[in-house]
């Protein structure tokens, strides 16, 4: 594994509404290395999505806006850039599979007009319609697509959930990204389909050596999907580290109150879960964001925002509990 | 115990332009009272098919559903109203299944009102009661749906099931669309609910693992067949179908001892096929990895493979039964 | 009794309405365009610099003079000042929207309630067909032929337009209300056993209204239109009356030389069509919801 191919450091994210301001990415720190899959785990409205669009600069604006922070891809800074080079590194840097792949697929282009239009235009060198073609087949076979002439001809409306997802994937390695986003791509799947789909994800990025940011809300999937995990919780990242290390023994209180509220296949009932609920953005509480909700709150909790520091060999929390 | 409801040789085929969906195809099983039966599939294996006659937003094609002993196979307009005070259910997305044009108040009045309980002043008790039976502040009765969180809607949706006093409740993945937290507490405060009024429930889920810790018994179904009954323990230590097998293989998990309790992988493999037109014989011989001859020909019966676990699968067929 | 109980709790909702409503400049233009009319239309008779000119009025001395200070959009062939005929004719042209939307409105929309939550029976194909043969015949048509055989008046006009006009509501409710059935808070209610009015007009209906508002904004732009079509052609409102349309009839005769007679009201029934258009867009905005 080489260095950082990207890197988010300490981003601030803000949304007008007629209430005032939504506060929403509170100094978000991330960073993937080459050849690294990394998990973020969140639960909804905690920011996720948000963060993944400032890294692709799709975010919304007005109402959202970028208040601070860097994102550096490669070195540079992608909030910094000329549109044109942003562009460029949305083709070929940067790709993104997303949650419902039914939107992400035009329905009335056949999934051939699709997946060689990306071909074309985001292809490193200038290609002949044949080639575009056999790659457009290439890639479909590569995901597992039986018969994937036949594919090429059918409307998204004539595949299955799978399979489409499947196209998705395709479509977002044919340009052979250097990093890969991936935006809850299996919560719509059936578990079987989803465990397919989730292979073969597998499989092509290590093969390939495509850096990934994997985002979901399921623990359990980020465990198969990622060597490096980040827990987010309203806007801030409160954990991070080795996917071992970090479900042997999670740290921070929001970690293991998550761990504990997902239902076992062992059995054994279902945990308490965490009280309350995700804080309002418009007002969120002073210091750290989960402290109303934490059972270890201490009165300095609720002064200063606990900085993101390595407790152990790779493994951040911000948590005043792990601090001097 | 006594069963509170009955499923006898259950049909719903819906007409298409395409075919006819085979949404549910005879299937049996009964839920006694204050138990939770776990009704677990995938997307068109017919569990929410299952739900919704039962309610009776479906009349059934053929076959019996026996409430307390009494049949009511016919759809909810022709049910007498004590029938409808008597089973309530919980839909999946609490964003759609309370109206957005309706305060909260509004909504959990409504059974209320059809069914006549109380005058004006001990409606609005009630309201504010359940209210706080789901642990939500009483101002909310002139909060708009929209402007709760995900988990609190649903909780709504469930005082609303609770409010005419129901003994069958039907939950429709209640939690699939909330947040693992949050799910927590919900599932905790139905099962509590369950207790206190002697409820039965008839979960209806993808997530074998919350059916793992919820379900007093669960059963699969694939295609609109039950594959596998049993309760829910022996369900999860002992899996006899391949389905099963294969389901509890693709379950992502979150720790070691979890993935010890996986049967030794069975790799997934196929889509379920289309209902309309389902594979002859066994509906699931198409991704079965245990196949063989008669998979294709033959529909498999049932098999008592120990007390109170039934298989549907010609693997087990020659041990008993024949 | 679960209504918003206090004069706080409105008028919190009331300016959560206005920010909603303002956040699209165009609504707003729309907005002050429909008031200014409106205005205008309700005060004619006190704000018009020569009230007595709206009616059977002449004063040859003053014909055709252009804009000046004294008749700042000029005076008609018969020296009657047009700014003030505009004023009253505002009143014709607003009377004539309401009166068409509120005789066509209602039956459309209970019509179409009925189709769309009867969907697949018999009930909603008598509906809809019956729909689908008014909606064959275009409203403008249907009221000239009208107009034609009775005797020409504003009155026969807007009974014209109103029969042809309640099928586009049946059409649009029939829609929403067959796809917000299936809501699954349709279903709940149903499965509770409220009954089919609860459904169709507590449930259902009060989802159908954001709808419903911005077409009726974007109708009465419509229906003032083709009153003013009507007059222009001679079928709509009768000579001294100060409708909007005939004065464009009338100064047309006079282009391009006294051209203030016919343009200056076109363009009084361009601003009250554009400014109906424009808030029925503000409508939907104001009816969304927005999630926390």
């Amino acid at each position: 594994m080489g260095g950082a191919l990207l890197a988010i450091r300490d981003l601030f994210v803000e949304f007008k509404v007629y209430e005032g301001k939504l506060k929403v990415l509170n100094g978000v720190f991330l960073s993937v290395r080459e050849g690294q899959r990394v998990g973020l785990v969140g639960e909804a409205g905690c920011g996720k999505t948000t963060t993944m669009k400032c890294v692709l600069r799709i975010l919304p604006s007005p109402p959202g806006r970028i208040t601070k922070g860097e994102i550096l891809f490669r070195g540079e800074d992608i909030l910094r850039m000329p549109p044109r080079k942003v562009q460029r590194i949305r083709g070929r840097g940067i790709s993104m599979i997303f949650q419902d792949p039914t939107a992400a697929l035009n329905p009335v282009f056949t999934i051939g007009d699709q997946l060689m239009t990306v071909i074309r235009y985001g292809s490193h060198d200038s290609l002949t319609r044949r080639e575009v073609r056999q790659r457009a087949i290439k890639a479909l076979a590569e995901v597992q697509l039986p018969d994937p002439e036949r594919i090429m001809a059918s409307y998204p409306i004539q595949l299955s959930g799978g399979m489409r997802q499947r196209v998705c994937i395709a479509m977002a390695l044919a340009t052979e990204p250097e990093l890969l986003i991936a935006d809850e791509p299996t919560t719509n799947l059936d578990v079987t389909i989803q465990d397919q789909v989730l292979r073969l994800l597998n499989e092509l990025v290590v093969r390939r050596k495509t850096s990934v940011i994997f985002i979901t809300h399921s623990l359990g999937v980020v465990r198969e999907m990622a060597d490096w995990v980040y827990v987010m919780y309203a806007g801030n990242i409160i954990e991070g580290g080795p996917k071992g290390d970090l479900f042997r023994e999670p740290l921070h209180p929001y970690t293991r109150g998550l761990m504990r509220a997902v239902p076992k296949l062992t059995g054994g009932g279902i945990a308490e879960g965490i009280p309350g609920r995700i804080p309002d953005y418009l007002d969120p509480p002073p210091g750290c964001r989960f402290h109303p909700r934490c059972e270890h709150a201490m009165p300095r909790c609720s002064q200063k925002n606990p900085p993101f520091r390595p407790v152990r060999e790779g493994h951040e929390v911000a948590c005043f509990l792990y601090q001097e | 115990m006594e069963p509170i409801l009955e499923i006898k040789d259950l049909k719903k085929y819906f007409v298409t332009s395409r075919g006819t969906v085979r949404a549910v195809d005879e299937i049996s099983f009964e839920l006694l009272r204050g138990e939770t039966l776990g009704l677990v599939g995938e997307s068109g294996s017919g569990k929410s098919t299952t739900a919704y006659t039962v309610i009776g937003i479906y009349a059934p094609t053929s076959g019996k559903i026996l409430f307390r002993g009494q049949d009511i196979s016919v759809p909810v307009s022709k049910r007498p109203k004590t029938l409808k005070r008597a089973i309530q259910i919980v839909f999946q997305d609490p964003g759609t299944s309370l109206n957005p044009r309706r305060t909260i108040g509004q909504i959990l009045e409504l059974p209320l009102k059809v069914h006549r309980i109380g005058d004006r002043n001990d409606r609005r008790r009630r309201v504010v009661e359940l209210l706080r039976m789901v642990e939500l502040p009483e101002d909310y009765i002139y909060k708009a749906p929209h402007m709760l969180g995900g988990g609190e809607r649903q909780m709504v949706a469930i005082a609303r099931a609770l409010a005419t006093e129901p003994e069958l409740v039907i939950l429709d993945e209640p939690t699939s669309a909330l947040d693992v937290s949050i799910q927590a507490k919900i599932i905790n405060m139905l099962l509590d609910f369950q207790r206190e009024m002697n409820l039965s429930y008839l979960f209806i889920t993808h997530d074998l693992s919350l059916m793992r810790n919820v379900a007093h018994r669960v059963a699969i179904m694939y295609l609109g067949k039950i594959c596998e009954l049993a309760p829910a323990v022996e369900f999860f230590e002992n899996p006899y179908h391949p389905y099963t097998k294969m389901l509890l293989s693709s379950i992502p998990v979150v720790s070691e001892e979890e993935e010890k309790m996986k049967p030794e992988k069975i790799i997934s493999q196929g889509e379920i096929p289309s209902p309309v037109n389902p594979p002859p014989g066994c509906r699931f011989h198409t991704r079965c990895t245990e196949r063989n001859g008669i998979c294709s020909q033959e529909l498999p019966g049932m098999v008592r493979v120990r007390e109170g676990h039934l298989v549907w699968c010609h693997l087990f067929g020659k041990k008993e039964e024949g | 009794m679960f209504k918003s109980p206090t004069w706080q709790r409105r008028l919190e909702g009331f300016r959560r309405g206005w920010y909603k409503f303002s956040r699209n400049p165009v609504s707003v233009v729309g907005l002050f365009f429909v008031l200014l009319v409106s205005f205008l239309a309700a005060f004619a008779p006190y704000i018009a610099p020569y009230p007595e000119h709206a009616g059977r009025f002449v004063n040859f001395r003053e014909a055709s003079q252009p804009p000046s200070l004294k008749h700042p959009f000029g005076t008609d062939v018969f020296g009657r000042d047009i700014l003030s005929r505009i004023f009253f004719g505002f009143r014709y042209s607003l009377m004539m929207g309401v009166v068409v939307l509120s005789l066509v409105v209602p039956p459309g929309v209970i019509l179409g309630l009925i189709a769309g939550y009867y969907r697949g029976t018999w009930i909603e194909t008598l509906i809809m067909r019956i729909t689908d043969i008014f909606l064959a015949v275009p409203p403008l048509i249907l009221a000239l032929a009208v107009c034609s055989v009775l005797t020409p008046s504003v009155f026969n006009a807007m009974m014209a337009i109103s029969l042809m006009w309640w099928p586009w509501y049946t059409r649009l409710v029939y829609g929403l209300a067959s796809s917000l059935k299936h809501e699954f808070f349709v279903q709940a209610a149903e499965v509770t056993g409220a009954s089919k009015f609860h459904i169709l007009f507590r449930e259902i209906l009060p989802n159908c209204v954001s709808s419903i508002f911005t077409k009726m904004s974007l109708d009465m732009g419509w229906v003032i239109l083709i009153g003013s079509a009507l007059s222009f052609v001679g079928l709509g409102a009768q000579p001294p009356t100060p409708d909007l349309g005939t004065m464009v009839a009338d100064g047309a005769k006079y282009l391009p030389d006294q051209w203030w007679i016919a343009v200056f009201p076109a363009l009084a029934i361009m601003i009250t069509v554009l400014g109906f258009n424009l808030l029925g867009d503000g409508f939907r905005d104001l009816f969304a919801l927005e999630e926390i």
